[in-house]
This record gives C-alpha cells, sequence and structure tokens, in this order.
C-alpha cells in the first residue's frame, strides 16, 4: 500500500540523490540543475515538517478542533522566494564566467574534448 | 515604549533605509551615496555603541518586531555578545568604506555602496535576531549582498571564484534549512529560546533524530566559519576580492563562529539529551586542524591577499579552539580573540592592498621586485598587522593568546591546544618574515617595464585606523577582557536569556 508518507519521502529522497549528483558535477549549467532540484527537496522536507495531514483547516475554523500548522507553508515560502533570487543569480554569474573565462567549468579550467564527458 | 527601547532595532533599519537611498542616487551623484553610506555607517556605530552602553547592566533585552509576543512573533535579543558584534561590524564597515573611497575601489562597479548596506543589513540582523529561521533569513540576507561584492571589480578570477563561493552557500543554506525543519519537527517552535526549553522533552525515539539536526546545523555554521574540513571555499575566494571588501568579509567567517556561540549554549545545552552539547567531540579537533592548515597556508601563501585569507582561517582556528571547551572563561578570551583577530585580519587584506598599489605589475606577490615609493612605511605597517595577526607582543594578538593558553590550561585536552597554538604561531612568524623580507628588504629584477605608480600616502588611513584599534585593543585589555567575560557569562547562562525572552511563565 503506497501510503502518503512513503510518496513524500521519496520524492525527497529522489530529488536529493539527483541534486546531489548533479551539483558535483563539472559544467555550470549541471550544478544549477543540481541546485535547483535539491532546493525543491528542501522545500517538500520543510513543507513536510509539519507532519503530513490531510483535509484539516489551516488558521481557525468554528466546527473543528484539529489544525494542520500553518507556519511551515510561511517558512516554504520564504524558502521558495529565497532559493529563486539565489538561483537567478547563479545563473547570471555562471553565465558571465562563461562569457568571460571561455570555459563553463566550475573551477574555470576548461578541459579537452578528449576527457570531456557526453552530456 | 519610549525611544530608547527602539534603539535595537536600529542597526537593522539604518542599513535599509540607506541601501535604496544609496541606490537612487549613486548613478549621478557618487559623493552623494558616499555621504549616505558614511552617515549610514556612523549612525550604525552610534547605535550600536549606545547597544552596547544599554547591555552592561547585564539585563538581557528584547525587541518584539511589530508587537507580537515572543514565541509567536520573532523577537530581537541584545545582549552584551551582540553588543560586541554590532560594534565590530559597524567599525569594520566604516575602514571598508574608508579604503573603497580613499582608494576608488567603489568607482569599479555601480552597486559598492548599496550592497555595502545590504551586507551589513544581513550582518547586523544575523547578530540581533532570537529566532532560528530569521537568523536563516539574515544570513541569506548577506550571502546574496556578499555575492555582489565578491565579484565587485568583475575580472575572469573573481568571477571564477565567484561561482564557486555562490555554489558552496546556496549548498549551506538548503542544509540550514533542512536542519531547521528537523529541529521544528520535533520541538514545534523556531524561537531560540523555547527551542531550547522544548528539546528538554523529546522521547526516546526522535533522540537520533535530534541528534542528526544538531549536527547539520553545527556543520552549517563550520562551513561558515571556514572550520577544517569545510575551509576550501575561502582562501580563493578572499584572495581575489576587492581588497576593501575582503577587509569586511573578515566578519564573515565570525558570523558562523557567532551562531555556533550563540546557538549551542541556548539550544543544545545540558537539557538536549543525545545533543547536549552535540558539537564538542569534533569541535576541538576541528578548531586545531583549522589553526595548522590556515598558518601552514601563511606559509606557503603566493601572494598577501592569499596569505591574508590563510591567516583568517589560522585565526578561526586558534579561536575556536578556545570556543571549544564552552566555559566562561575560554569563552571570554575567546571573545577578546574574535575582536582583535577580525581587525587584524582586515588590516592583513588592506596592507596587501596597499603594496599592491605600489608595484605595478608585481603586484602584491611574495617576490622581491624594484624598490618602491613609500617602502619603509608600508613595511612599517605591515610589520605592525603581522606582530597583531601572528600574536607576539605588544600587540592584542599576543594578549588573546595569551588568554586563551591560560583559560584552556585547566581542560583536559590543553596540550593540544598549546601545541597547535605555539607551532601555528612559530610558522606565523617564519611565514609572515619571509614575506616581508622578499617584498620589503631584497630587491629583485628592474620590472618589465611597467611603470612604477605613486599613489598618495592617503590610501593607507584605513590600514593606519585598523593598527590604532589594535593599539588601543591592547591598552585597554583590561576592560575589553572584562566585557568579554561578562558577555560570555551571559551567554553561557541560557536560562535566563529565555526567561528574557520569554517572560517569567
Amino acid at each position: 500500500m503506497i501510503t502518503l508518507e512513503f510518496l513524500v519521502a521519496s520524492a525527497i529522497g529522489v530529488l536529493v540523490a539527483g541534486g546531489i549528483y548533479l551539483s558535483l558535477r563539472g559544467r555550470t549549467f549541471q550544478v544549477v540543475l543540481g541546485l535547483t532540484l535539491f532546493s525543491y527537496a528542501v522545500n517538500l522536507f520543510l513543507f513536510a515538517s509539519g507532519r503530513l495531514v490531510v483535509n484539516r483547516a489551516p488558521i481557525w475554523s468554528k466546527t473543528v478542533t484539529e489544525y494542520a500548522d500553518p507556519l511551515p507553508q510561511a517558512l516554504v515560502l520564504t524558502a521558495i522566494v529565497i532559493t529563486f533570487g539565489m538561483t537567478a543569480l547563479a545563473v547570471i554569474l555562471m553565465l558571465r564566467s562563461f562569457l568571460e573565462t571561455g570555459s563553463d567549468q566550475v573551477d574555470g579550467v576548461p578541459c579537452d574534448d578528449a576527457e570531456d564527458e557526453p552530456s | 515604549m519610549n525611544l530608547a527601547m527602539h534603539f535595537a532595532i536600529a542597526p537593522i533599519v539604518i542599513p535599509a533605509l540607506a541601501a535604496p537611498l544609496a541606490l537612487l542616487v549613486m548613478r549621478r551623484r557618487r559623493r552623494l551615496g558616499i555621504t549616505i553610506s558614511f552617515v549610514s555607517c556612523l549612525a550604525m556605530l552610534a547605535a550600536a555603541i549606545g547597544l552596547m552602553i544599554q547591555s552592561r547592566d547585564g539585563i538581557v533585552r528584547t525587541y518584539e518586531l511589530g508587537g507580537w509576543e515572543a514565541p509567536f512573533g520573532i523577537v530581537l535579543v541584545t545582549d552584551r555578545l551582540a553588543a560586541i558584534m554590532l560594534v565590530l561590524a559597524a567599525v569594520l564597515a566604516l575602514l571598508a568604506l574608508l579604503h573603497a573611497v580613499v582608494t576608488k575601489a567603489d568607482r569599479d562597479g555601480w552597486h559598492f555602496h548599496p550592497l555595502l548596506q545590504f551586507q551589513l543589513l544581513g550582518l547586523n540582523g544575523a547578530f540581533l535576531t532570537g529566532d532560528l529561521f530569521n537568523l536563516f533569513v539574515f544570513f541569506e540576507v548577506l550571502l546574496i549582498a556578499s555575492y555582489g561584492l565578491m565579484v565587485h571589480g568583475q575580472g575572469s578570477a573573481r568571477l571564477k571564484a565567484g561561482v564557486q563561493y555562490v555554489v558552496v552557500n546556496i549548498i549551506g543554506s538548503s542544509l540550514f534549512l533542512i536542519a531547521l525543519g528537523l529541529l521544528y519537527s520535533l520541538t514545534g517552535t523556531l524561537n531560540m529560546a523555547q527551542m531550547g526549553l522544548r528539546i528538554a522533552a523529546i522521547g526516546p525515539d526522535d533522540q537520533w533524530l535530534l541528534r542528526v539536526a544538531a549536527l547539520l546545523l553545527v556543520s552549517v555554521f563550520a562551513l561558515k566559519a571556514a572550520l577544517v574540513p569545510l575551509h576550501l571555499w575561502l582562501p580563493r575566494t578572499y584572495a581575489v576580492a576587492t581588497p576593501a571588501v575582503a577587509a569586511l568579509f573578515a566578519i564573515m567567517t565570525k558570523v558562523g563562529v557567532y551562531s555556533l556561540i550563540r546557538v549551542v549554549p541556548q539550544v543544545l545545552g545540558d537539557d538536549a539529551g543525545s545533543a547536549a552539547w552535540a558539537p564538542a567531540p569534533y569541535l576541538l579537533p576541528a578548531a586545531i586542524l583549522t589553526a595548522v592548515v590556515g598558518f601552514a597556508g601563511v606559509f606557503v601563501a603566493r601572494r598577501l591577499s592569499e596569505q591574508a585569507a590563510y591567516a583568517i582561517i589560522g585565526s578561526t582556528g586558534t579561536l575556536m579552539i578556545a570556543v571549544a571547551a564552552w566555559q566562561v572563561d575560554t569563552l571570554g578570551a575567546a571573545l577578546y580573540y574574535l575582536i582583535h583577530s577580525t581587525l587584524a585580519g582586515a588590516a592583513l587584506f588592506l596592507i596587501a592592498d596597499v603594496v599592491a598599489r605600489r608595484r605595478a605589475s608585481f603586484a602584491d606577490t611574495i617576490s622581491s621586485g624594484p624598490a618602491f615609493c613609500q617602502r619603509q612605511t608600508v613595511g612599517l605597517l605591515f610589520l605592525a598587522a603581522t606582530i597583531a595577526t601572528v600574536g607576539l607582543p605588544p600587540l592584542s594578538g599576543f594578549i588573546g593568546k595569551l588568554l586563551i593558553m591560560e583559560s584552556v590550561a585547566d581542560t583536559a585536552s590543553w596540550g593540544w591546544a598549546w601545541g597547535a597554538i605555539l607551532l601555528t604561531t612559530l610558522a606565523g612568524v617564519i611565514g609572515f618574515a619571509r614575506a616581508g623580507s622578499a617584498i620589503f628588504w631584497k630587491e629583485g629584477p628592474v620590472s618589465d617595464g611597467a611603470e612604477p605608480s605613486h599613489p598618495a600616502r592617503s590610501d593607507m588611513a584605513a590600514p593606519v585606523i585598523a593598527l590604532i584599534l589594535l593599539v588601543a585593543l591592547s591598552a585597554g585589555a583590561g576592560p575589553a577582557t572584562g566585557f568579554a567575560n561578562s558577555a560570555a557569562a551571559q551567554v553561557l547562562d541560557a536560562s535566563a536569556t529565555a526567561r528574557a525572552v520569554l517572560g517569567d511563565g
């Protein structure tokens, strides 16, 4: 039986795995993608930190006694905005770096085509 | 609420107002931008000194943003430690600003002044906040401004180092968020004081999760503080940054150290179960390695700015050797050394720039070139700054190291600490002596035709002021250590802070 917890946890796990793998690549474009995946995973994780519940009122309702935790949603919103800004900045910086140095390697060293892995 | 109670928010509001203002006027009128920047920094310094005077009575003051009571709203907490850090940040900002304006480095890009103000906004906020998520937000503010400052002046070396700096810090921020999420899900709060109280009630089933969260959080702070093995991002970044910016960045590693000093006693104190003093077993070895790696770097560096960057790592290591014991007297010594090492690191970066501006194509490489103008004066400045950095008498580095060694003498691992500090001091002395004799004493081959420049003496103003401050710190070591010790006692008394933040209930 696939539960909600299993789905969310495996989604986070897959995103983190992909994110870490891509972040460790040598090319800036892949690194940006990796950072983005990683931050998606973090956002999902933060979202789940208020426990996974369905069909509950977020802040206040006359009829119910049990609530969903609204705070993680506020945290995720903040985190999304910040990550978005950071990603945009990273992209621009890497683009400038590529145009200036003529290399899209993270360490700025152009690599030979022989060593270059197919992407 | 009278006006004096609003003092606490001033170090955040002032740069927040000054930054957009400087941005608006910068393009047309550079002078106006400079004026705004200076006025803002001076106002910040005044507010910080005001807070320091206010905090002398030992009361932990809180400022509830928007009038929302803690723990529901975000609180700013001003105590002695926060006041020390605020004054240090404002002083360093003034030095960096002065040097940037005098050397016209602020003209290399469009947005130096606004970015500097945003950087200060982040720094001051991080020093003041009593909320863990808010600490993350202010970290991001100071980081995103530092990305801009880092590549200020452009050039391929800066952009390359900038990319690495940004990637490392984005990953660091993500880990910070994971740690925050774990801690929130375990304690249900983000207020540091309340988290410290609730952490004791975590059940045995969740202890392993708590430990993971605590160690993740500590790792993030260690990354910011550039502790070995998380130090690799620092040397290249700082060595290629615009010197005035690098001088300001001297406080960035201290933000990591500050966060450790703030969060560990408050949240991960005696009651924290499996996470009680979680970093303790790892911190001392990491600190000793950091000191060794830093001063080994001083020994092998090829440029003065690179040497200064490694000196920053080394001094952070020395500092953490003292912090790792988590006692009042060691922490007091650490705080005194923190003030000293920040100023000394900044002075080194500024002097590296002063040298580079005079040596044409030789720049600040540690190699013998033709004689350059004002060589004696610059040499004396370099001598004074290195004496301070490695900790020889009579400057405050000596006093700081002495205090650290005296205070760790009664801990179990004092032998390692003493050995590391003494050895690294020796390595530092030799490394700096080698650099100094190559640059200031020997005359090498005549240059490759590049005309040596003759900049005015005014560019030595900022390093001279930094050195005067170090002299003052040595002369006023008595009151300074007294204040540092009482700040340390206040930080370690987590329950008093919790009472002040949350009320007596």
